[in-house]
């Protein structure tokens, strides 16, 4: 199943369920009008586009329907991809690689939002893709995380680098870099403990792991990716900000979008932050994990 | 973790007090921006509509037109249909005699279910029932490991069974095994599922027929968008929950969902997490998050006072008192009795909305004993001294101070405490909320370099600190 049968599916699942979805509330041939693009608005806000995103893109479709470009519900939804689709340009999306030596990503994120996961999924992608891949342990603090990361690498078949429980997550960073440079390693996955973005200390923790990995190698990290719940509201935007205050995020990983959620909030960051989205999670085993193509998101967003 | 939506919602009030009176246009303005400020909280678009449409009814209902500060009275609405859209809440676990008392925890993957097992385990514990934790995440790697870590940590025992793939088999095992070791609360914690995957449903209803929980809690991510209410609806409608806790409250989320829930579900917010460690549990109150949500210091309450000790009429004409600058001492005192009753100065200008933050190292008190002096001094005088105390010259404030046993130095200072009073109130009379706050501190940083004065006094250790006793005849007083 390709990742639009996957989403679409996924998403219709819930389709069903909601009430207003863009389907009920565009039925093919209806006159635009003032009410029909407070449904359109209401269905934005169930999307957690946010009312911010909401108003602009109401206000995009009301001018060119003012303008005469457009006039019935249908022609909305042609109006509504293109507007959005075009945020997202494809050359952003590539992962960054290093010229020499390993390429880093650390992975980062609040707690619970599916870091561990992403990572193994991550390691699972690009072994496929032919890399050698190794996996850093950052988390230490969490209950049972390294062992939880311990068996990914397991059934992904990839080395991992690892301290005990309570170690300093910058150290463990730290032989991370040795060990993937002197195992000639392609990629290091560097899996990080969750972390509210309001807690200080914690966040200074997270640049300290940033510096470690700057300093052993040049260049690194090529990538620092957060990882957001496609639940979360737009809270989401607060995080990206924040998280992009304290290491230099280069994307998102949206996981969780195979839930009823649909992952609107993406849009809003886009509309605040010039950060990309790289990749979505899909599920919770190691092959539900697929490049981020905004055509196909959009599509789902608004299938029938 | 409600900055944001209070410093809205303060905007919205502020720029409603430059107005003055409320009218249908300007309450039907206002309540936009709230209805825009809810919805960037994540507070579901459904509960977002009735919220507006009954707070607008209430507001132009009510009679806020003829009150002193129609925005305190806005205030006052809004916070009370919060606390509606919340309450009533009791957030105790009922235990069950004479067995264990059975909790079943589900939600979502990552919402922070093992962690919130164990703060619940550690809450037992510190109300000295025996728990045990049953680790029934059979599908996430390391799961179990993690409940057991926990359980360690707390010395509390952990059923697990290792290599079993039948959840509802090692509840059912886990259950059997509290009951003969006489343990007073079982927690079962079950793997995230999402609510729209029927097989992960199914197992988990199944587990529910299978053990008979006394209590089945949702654990819900308070940063959830709009689709915590599905979510909540569709555990709902499998597992029968009795409540919702909201984990990872310690975040700055404006926790929308908190509002959804119980509106749409309901079904009560039993506890809220709010940090990572296993004591970071708080029970749930919907009036403290409500004013929370306001962050409006006492304001509601000083509505409410008014409201009961100062009726409309008289508040309009201490407005226009106020206004002109005439309040006579007398007002002052009886005003100053009514609403400010053994409160401090630090208590009447924190429920100045704004000016809470900047007061909290100072100690400004006013005790019964200065209200009770202030009034003899003021009966000491003649009428006209009362309303002009600029008469009151050396000899009359020596006549005054014997007349009432107060020092002379008492009577000064009261006199220049009031003309300072009745400035402000004259200036704040006509003032927007933003000015009100600057001149409050202002007024309060004067009087606390204004040295010995009857009231009102700056002190670091204050000559007379109300008791307990006396704080909560004061209350008493103050609740009547
Ligand atoms: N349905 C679904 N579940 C996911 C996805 N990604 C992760 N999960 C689940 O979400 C839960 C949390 O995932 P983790 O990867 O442990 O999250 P984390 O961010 O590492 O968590 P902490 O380290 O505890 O902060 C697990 O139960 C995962 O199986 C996804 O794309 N879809
Ligand atoms: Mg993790």
């Amino acid at each position: 199943m390709g990742l639009f049968d996957k989403l679409k599916s996924a998403l219709g699942k819930t389709r069903d369920k909601v009430v207003s979805s863009f389907k009920t509330v565009l039925p093919f041939g209806r006159k635009i009008d003032e009410d029909l693009l407070d449904d359109v608005y209401d269905t934005m806000i169930q999307d957690d586009f946010g009312p911010a995103t909401a108003d602009r893109l109401v206000d995009a479709v009301r001018t060119a329907w003012k303008a005469g470009d457009i006039a019935e519900s249908q022609d909305i939804i042609t109006h509504l991809k293109q507007h959005i689709v075009a945020q997202w340009p494809p050359a952003h999306r590539d992962l960054a690689k290093a010229d020499t030596g390993p390429t880093v990503i650390l992975v980062a994120g609040i707690n619970g939002s599916g870091k561990t996961t992403s990572v193994a999924k991550l390691a699972n992608y690009l072994k496929k893709q032919g890399k050698k891949v190794a996996l850093a342990a950052c988390d230490t603090y969490r209950a049972a995380a390294v062992l939880q990361l311990t068996e990914w690498s397991r059934r992904c078949g990839v080395d991992i680098i690892k301290h005990d429980q309570g170690a300093d997550p910058g150290a463990v960073a730290y032989d991370a870099c040795e060990a993937a440079v002197a195992r000639k390693a392609d990629i290091l996955l560097v899996d990080t403990a969750g972390r509210l973005h309001t807690q200080d200390n914690l966040m200074r923790e997270l640049n300290k792991i940033q510096r470690v990995v700057e300093k052993k190698i040049p260049g690194a990290p090529h990538e620092v990716l957060l990882v957001l719940d496609a639940t979360s509201g737009q809270n989401a935007i607060t995080q990206a900000r924040s998280f992009s205050e304290h290491v230099t995020v280069s994307g998102i990983i949206l996981a969780k979008l195979d839930g009823s959620a649909k992952g609107g909030i993406i849009v809003g960051i886009r509309d605040q932050l010039d950060v990309p989205v790289k990749f979505v999670g899909l599920g919770e085993q190691i092959d539900d994990i697929e490049p981020f193509d905004p055509e196909t998101f959009v599509e789902a967003l608004f299938a029938e | 973790m409600f900055d944001a939506l209070t410093d809205r919602l303060n905007d919205v009030f502020r720029n409603m007090r430059g107005r003055g009176k409320i009218t249908e246009d300007n309450v039907r303005e206002v309540m936009r921006d709230v209805r825009t400020a809810l919805l960037e909280a994540d507070v579901h678009l459904d509960v977002v509509k009735s919220f507006v449409k009954e707070v607008t009814d209430k507001a132009l209902g009510a009679e806020v037109v003829k009150t002193l500060h129609p925005e305190q009275v806005m205030v006052k609405i809004v916070n009370d249909e919060l606390i509606n859209l919340m309450g009533p809440i009791d957030s105790r676990i009922p235990w069950v005699a004479g067995g264990p008392t059975i909790i079943l925890m589900a939600g979502l993957q990552g919402s922070g279910k093992t962690t919130t097992c164990a703060k619940l385990a550690k809450y037992c514990l510190d109300r000295d029932k025996k728990s045990m934790l049953v680790a029934a995440d059979l599908k996430r790697p390391a799961a179990i490991d993690q409940l057991e870590v926990l359980g360690e940590q707390l010395g509390v025992p952990v059923h697990a069974e290792r290599g079993h793939k039948n959840a509802v088999k090692v509840c059912r095992n886990g259950v059997g095994i509290a009951q003969k070791k006489l343990i007073d609360v079982v927690i079962l914690d079950t793997a995230g599922r999402l609510s729209i995957d029927d097989e992960l449903m199914t197992e988990i209803a199944n587990v529910s027929r299978a053990v008979s929980p006394h209590q089945i809690y949702l654990v819900l991510d308070a940063m959830t968008g709009q689709d915590a209410v599905n979510t909540a609806k569709n555990f709902n409608e499998r597992l029968e929950l009795d409540g919702v806790i909201l984990t990872k409250f310690d975040s700055d989320t404006r926790g929308g969902a908190i509002l959804s829930v119980k509106s749409i579900v309901h079904k009560p917010i039993k506890f809220i997490g709010v940090g990572e460690k296993l004591d970071r549990l708080d029970e749930f109150h919907p009036d403290r998050m409500a004013s929370r949500i306001l962050g409006m210091g006492d304001i509601v309450s000083l509505v409410e006072q008014a409201q009961q000790q100062v009726d409309v009429e008289e508040a309009a004409k201490l407005e226009a008192k106020m206004k002109k600058g005439d309040l006579s001492l007398d007002d002052f005192v009886k005003q100053m009795d009514k609403v400010m009753g053994g409160r401090s100065l630090k208590d009447m200008l924190k429920m100045i909305p704004g000016v809470g933050g900047m007061m909290r190292d100072t100690d400004m008190k006013i005790d019964e004993g200065e209200i009770t002096r202030m009034k003899a001094i003021v009966s000491s005088m003649t009428p006209k001294e009362k309303t002009d105390p600029k008469l009151l010259n050396a000899s009359r404030r020596r006549r005054i101070a014997r007349g009432s046993g107060a020092d002379v130095e008492d009577v000064s200072g009261l006199c220049k405490q009031f003309i300072q009073a009745r400035d402000m109130m004259k200036a704040m009379a006509g003032m927007g909320m933003r000015d009100r706050m600057k001149f409050g501190t202002q007024f309060a940083q004067q009087s606390m370099a204004g040295g010995k004065m009857p009231s009102f006094k700056a002190k670091t250790k204050p000559k007379f600190k109300p008791g307990r006793k006396d704080r909560r005849k004061a209350r008493k007083r103050r609740s009547r």
